[in-house]
This record gives structure tokens, C-alpha cells and sequence, in this order.
């Protein structure tokens, strides 16, 4: 088990270092960069001053000092300077964490109460006018964009309310906060409630299958026992799995949904430093977005351990 | 994994029951959401191949005469702040999701193909170089690098189809990986290396048909979110640039600011992108269910 661990983290770490590195060539193969769009914004502009202001970023130097630079700042928490504001790129980062942590934690919590009982439901009519109708409702999920479901969402506020929930740092009342946090969360955790309930649905068929249910039947425990405690306990495996995969991969949606709602959570911020080739900020905050999704893979992986006895790794 | 026996399933699926157009109207009738799925397809191919024909305005056309005009029996779905009809923009955007879409399927698919059947087959220091770069690849969200790669390569359609391509590599040459590895065991592998086949003859000839099943499930699986990877990315005004009428682009322009007053700028774009996504999703269920039994319900 340890030596599984230490091999994990090893290539959890060569991972890390080629998204690094990618990201890093990826975003100066761009022709132009931050000192190009500025001074090209400014009309004519004496050429020495271009040369100070990209000495003074570093630009000038080769891409692999500016690499080792970036790496060996990031090692001791220094995360550079935004280009754009001329802050602390950590500065920048951090406050923005939390909103679009909590969108996130909301999503899931959503998408797992919805998504599972309704799965399980769907495995247990299997055939049936229901089952067909969830499965058509779970398929419209992953097939409807998210941005396009939020729009639907503050059109319809419009209409009803003649307002639509806008963002706010600090909500004065308590359904002010859930206007600004659920509704944007249940716009992005629509698809991730799609999918658990897909998985749920498959993983409760296939464990329905299994000898030791019937076995359970046999033994004349009730339709309900049967059904939570052998069968959807058994199946939780992949639900576990598809959640920790979405909590990782949830900031992908919600570029889109902090866009619609204007939430300044980091997946709009990442956006908008893409749009100013604010390199620090990008690249820091691929590398945050590729931690997250490592880190959830291997927090699975521990979790099949604790779930399944059966599963060890020792090799 | 067990190598699955393609024409058992089919037969099963109801392929062999019959003969001709009845066979295909028995399998119709046995999965009813893959046909409405295929149906829905086929009229969105159509709209792409004949858009010239079927728009009834230029989707290029501003005529600020007319603009944000409500939907009428000349303007069928209204027109944009510039007085373009939004029906033949649809049309005409058809032709971008569909170029996306397959194009960058295609090309994420034959990378995939390419590097499961080495990392596969040869095994040893290149399976596990493969095996990295695509642990790499999967350790973003599809948007994030999509996002990114567009950036990195500038608006076009040529570079929006390669930045989603990529990301698409690495669930292709996972499955393919892992069904060449299972196929690699089998006797008529052996019996070719026996006669002395070439490797690339082995690997192309008698591997790769043999993947062919999985592959088209993941593909059309992939179709999809690669139509709304398209959306996404041209809805943040990253993806396709202007002119062309993608309808990623047309919610951006209209988001926000026009759900008050022209909802019709938000509501048929966004309802294009879900049914074409819609169609290709329930097809891929269909098909998955009858080719992939160990996925089955």
C-alpha cells in the first residue's frame, strides 16, 4: 500500500511538471504578448519604453530562464506579478477560491441528491414509461449547454421577477445568497446530476445482478433492505468516482457559468487573463486546475481502497 | 477484459433477424430514442449540406432596417442587433458545429488510434512515454485546455478544431490501448506473426478492424461534446471568429443584455446546439447499448 502511495505521488508529480511545461511553451508560442496589446492600444509609442517594460517582466530573457524563473518562484509560494493589475498573482488568486469553491461544493451536493435517488429509481422500473423518460431527462443533460441553460435561468427570473440575481460579495439576506449561489450551481450540476444518475442507473443494474442479492431475496429480507443496503451500497463505487471525477472537473463548466451569472470566481478569471495574455495568472491557475483533478484522482483511488476490501494495492 | 463478439450482439440487437429494409425497420422499432437520435442527425446533416438552400436570407447580411425584428412569417426566428435572420444563421451554423464536430473528432480519434495501438502493441519504454503524455492530457478539464490551445493558437476554425481535437486523444487511446492489448493474446495474432506478417500489417490489418466497434461508440460520444466544447468556446468569444455564424457566438452576442428584450436571440441558438447535441447523444446510447454489452442495462 505505501509503495503504491509513494508511486502515485511520483507520477502525480511528473504530471504536474509536463502540464507545466506545456502550459508554459503553450502560452509563449502566441505571437504578441501583454507589452505588444498595451502599446498597440496606445498608437506610437517610443520604442525604449517597450524594451524597459518587457526587461522589467522578464520578456526579454529566453523562454527557459523565464521557466525556471516561474518554477523556482512557485516552489517558494511566489506566484509572480499579474500583468494587468500589478499585484501578487497569489493576491489575485486566493480571495477567488472560495466563491467558485462553494459553486462547486453546491453543484455536487445537488447533483448527488438528485442524480442518485433518481438513478436508483430508474434501475429499479427498468423498462418502464419512467425509466425512459429519466433516461431521456439524463440524456437532455448532457446534451443542453450549460451557458445556454443559465440564460434560460435569468430569463425566466426576468420574467417572473422582473429582476434576475446578480452578484453580490456580501448578500444581505439569506435568500439573496441563495439566489447568487444555488442558481448558478444548479445551471453547471444539471449535467453533473445527468451523469450520476446515468452511473447510478448502470451501476445499480449490474449489482442488481449479482448471486448475493438474490441471496438476499432468498433470505426474505424486505424490497428496501435489499435495495440500499446490499445493492446501492455495493454500487456506490462509480458513483464515487463520477463525483470526484465532476468536483474536479466542474471548473470546466463553470468558466462558462461564471461568465453568465458574473460571478468573479477563477474559472471566469481564467478567461479573462486567457483575453489579456496575462501569462502569470494563466499559467498559475492551469497548474491550481490540474492539481484539483490529480488530487481527485488519487483521493478516488484511496477511497475504492476504503469502500472495497477486496481492492489493495500492494504491488 | 474478454473480446466481445461483434456479431453475436448485432444479431442479438435484431441486425440478422430479417432481410433488408425490414431489418432496419425492426432495429428501428427495437430502439426507438437511437432512431429519433439518428433522425434528428441526418436532418441536421441535411441543413448543412443544402444551407444555401434552405436559408432564406444571407446569414452575413446586416440590414439595420430591420434589426432585432420579433419572429414574423418573413423573419421566422427574428434577427440580431444587425437585422441578420436568425433562422438562416442557424442554418449556416449548422455547417460550423458539424465542421467542428467532425473535423475534430476525426483528428483527435486517428491521434488516438494512433498512439493505444503503439502504446498497445509495442508496449515497454513507448506505452509508458504514451501513457504519460496522456495522463498529462487528462489532467485538465476538456474546456480548460481548449481554452488554452485556442489562445495559444489564435481564432480559426482550423485552430479551434485542433484544440479540441487534443484533449479529445486521451479516452481514444485508453480504449484502444486496452482492446490491443487484449487482442495481442489472441491465436490469429499469433497465426499472422506465425507466417511472418509485418508488424504494421498485423497492427492495421487485423488489430485496428477489430477496435472498430468501441471506437465508433466513443466517437459519437465525442461528437457531442465537441459541439458544445465549439459553443462554449465561441460563446466566450474565444472559438470560431466573426463573420461565420456559429452558434456559440450568436448567444455571446446576444446573452445578457437582450433577455429582456429579444428573447428570441437566446432561446432558438441555444435550442439548435442542444437538439444537435441531443440527437447525437441518444444515437451514441443506442449504438453503445448494441456494441458494448458490458455497458448494458
Amino acid at each position: 500500500m505505501l509503495g503504491y502511495i509513494v508511486r502515485r505521488l511520483a507520477l502525480m508529480l511528473i504530471t504536474l511538471f509536463g502540464i507545466s511545461v506545456i502550459i508554459f511553451v503553450l502560452l509563449r508560442i502566441v505571437p504578441g504578448n501583454i507589452v505588444d496589446i498595451l502599446f498597440d492600444a496606445a498608437g506610437f509609442v517610443d520604442p525604449s519604453d517597450k524594451a524597459n517594460l518587457e526587461r522589467e517582466l522578464g520578456l526579454d530573457q529566453s523562454i527557459v530562464v523565464q521557466y525556471l524563473h516561474w518554477i523556482g518562484g512557485l516552489l517558494h509560494g511566489d506566484l509572480g506579478y499579474s500583468y494587468v493589475s500589478e499585484k501578487p498573482a497569489l493576491d489575485e488568486i486566493l480571495p477567488r477560491i472560495p466563491i467558485t469553491a462553494r459553486l462547486a461544493g453546491l453543484a455536487l451536493m445537488f447533483s448527488a441528491a438528485i442524480g442518485i435517488p433518481l438513478g436508483v429509481l430508474s434501475a429499479l422500473k427498468q423498462g418502464s414509461r419512467l425509466d425512459y423518460i429519466l433516461r431521456a431527462v439524463s440524456l437532455s443533460g448532457l446534451s443542453l449547454p450549460s451557458f445556454w441553460l443559465g440564460l434560460l435561468i435569468l430569463m425566466a427570473s426576468v420574467s417572473m421577477f422582473g429582476t434576475m440575481p446578480i452578484y453580490t460579495p456580501n448578500p444581505q439576506s439569506f435568500g439573496q445568497a441563495v439566489a447568487i449561489y444555488c442558481v448558478p450551481a444548479m445551471a453547471v450540476g444539471f449535467r453533473s446530476a445527468a451523469l450520476v444518475m446515468r452511473i447510478t442507473r448502470s451501476s445499480m443494474l449490474e449489482v442488481l445482478r449479482q448471486d448475493y442479492i438474490r441471496t438476499a431475496r432468498a433470505k426474505g429480507a424486505s424490497e428496501t433492505t435489499v435495495n440500499f443496503r446490499h445493492a446501492l451500497k455495493n454500487g456506490m463505487l462509480p458513483i464515487i468516482t463520477v463525483l470526484g471525477i465532476e468536483a474536479a472537473f466542474l471548473v470546466g463548466g463553470l468558466i462558462v457559468t461564471e461568465t453568465v451569472f458574473n460571478i468573479p470566481g477563477i474559472a471566469r478569471f481564467l478567461v479573462e487573463a486567457i483575453r489579456w495574455r496575462d501569462y502569470p495568472i494563466v499559467q498559475n491557475l492551469v497548474m491550481f486546475c490540474a492539481l484539483i483533478v490529480v488530487l481527485a484522482n488519487f483521493t478516488v483511488d484511496m477511497l475504492y481502497a476504503v469502500f472495497d476490501p477486496r481492492i489493495r494495492y500492494n504491488d | 477484459m474478454s473480446a466481445i463478439n461483434y456479431d453475436v450482439e448485432l444479431r442479438r440487437a435484431g441486425a440478422h433477424a430479417t432481410r433488408g429494409w425490414r431489418k432496419y425497420k425492426y432495429m428501428a422499432g427495437r430502439h426507438v430514442l437511437g432512431t429519433i437520435g439518428l433522425v434528428i442527425m441526418v436532418i441536421f446533416v441535411l441543413a448543412a449540406i443544402f444551407a444555401n438552400v434552405i436559408a432564406r436570407f444571407d446569414p452575413l447580411e446586416v440590414d439595420s432596417v430591420h434589426a432585432l425584428a420579433a419572429p414574423s412569417a418573413k423573419y421566422w426566428l427574428g434577427t440580431d442587433a444587425f437585422g441578420r435572420d436568425v433562422f438562416s444563421r442557424i442554418i449556416h451554423g449548422a455547417r460550423i458545429s458539424l465542421a467542428v464536430g467532425l473535423g475534430s473528432t476525426a483528428l483527435g480519434g486517428s491521434i488516438g488510434v494512433v498512439i493505444g495501438l503503439a502504446s498497445g502493441y509495442l508496449s515497454g519504454w513507448v506505452d509508458l512515454i504514451f501513457q504519460r503524455i496522456i495522463d498529462i492530457l487528462q489532467a485538465l478539464p476538456l474546456l480548460v485546455l481548449a481554452l488554452v490551445m485556442t489562445a495559444a493558437l489564435g481564432p480559426s476554425l482550423e485552430n479551434v478544431i485542433i484544440a479540441i481535437a487534443i484533449p479529445l486523444v486521451p479516452s481514444v487511446a485508453r480504449v484502444i490501448r486496452a482492446n490491443t492489448l487484449a487482442l495481442r493474446e489472441l491465436p490469429f495474432v499469433e497465426a499472422a506473426n506465425a507466417i511472418g506478417m509485418s508488424e504494421m500489417r498485423i497492427v492495421f490489418r487485423h488489430i485496428l478492424p477489430n477496435t472498430l466497434a468501441p471506437l465508433i461508440v466513443l466517437a459519437t460520444a465525442q461528437l457531442g461534446s465537441a459541439i458544445l466544447t465549439e459553443a462554449s468556446l465561441s460563446f466566450l468569444g474565444l472559438g470560431i471568429p466573426e463573420p461565420y455564424p456559429s452558434w456559440g457566438r450568436m448567444l455571446s452576442e446576444s446573452a445578457a443584455e437582450y433577455v429582456r428584450t429579444a428573447p428570441w436571440l437566446v432561446i432558438f441558438p441555444g435550442i439548435a446546439i442542444s437538439l444537435a447535441v441531443f440527437g447525437t447523444n441518444l444515437f451514441g446510447d443506442a449504438l453503445r447499448d448494441i456494441l458494448d454489452p458490458r455497458q448494458r442495462g
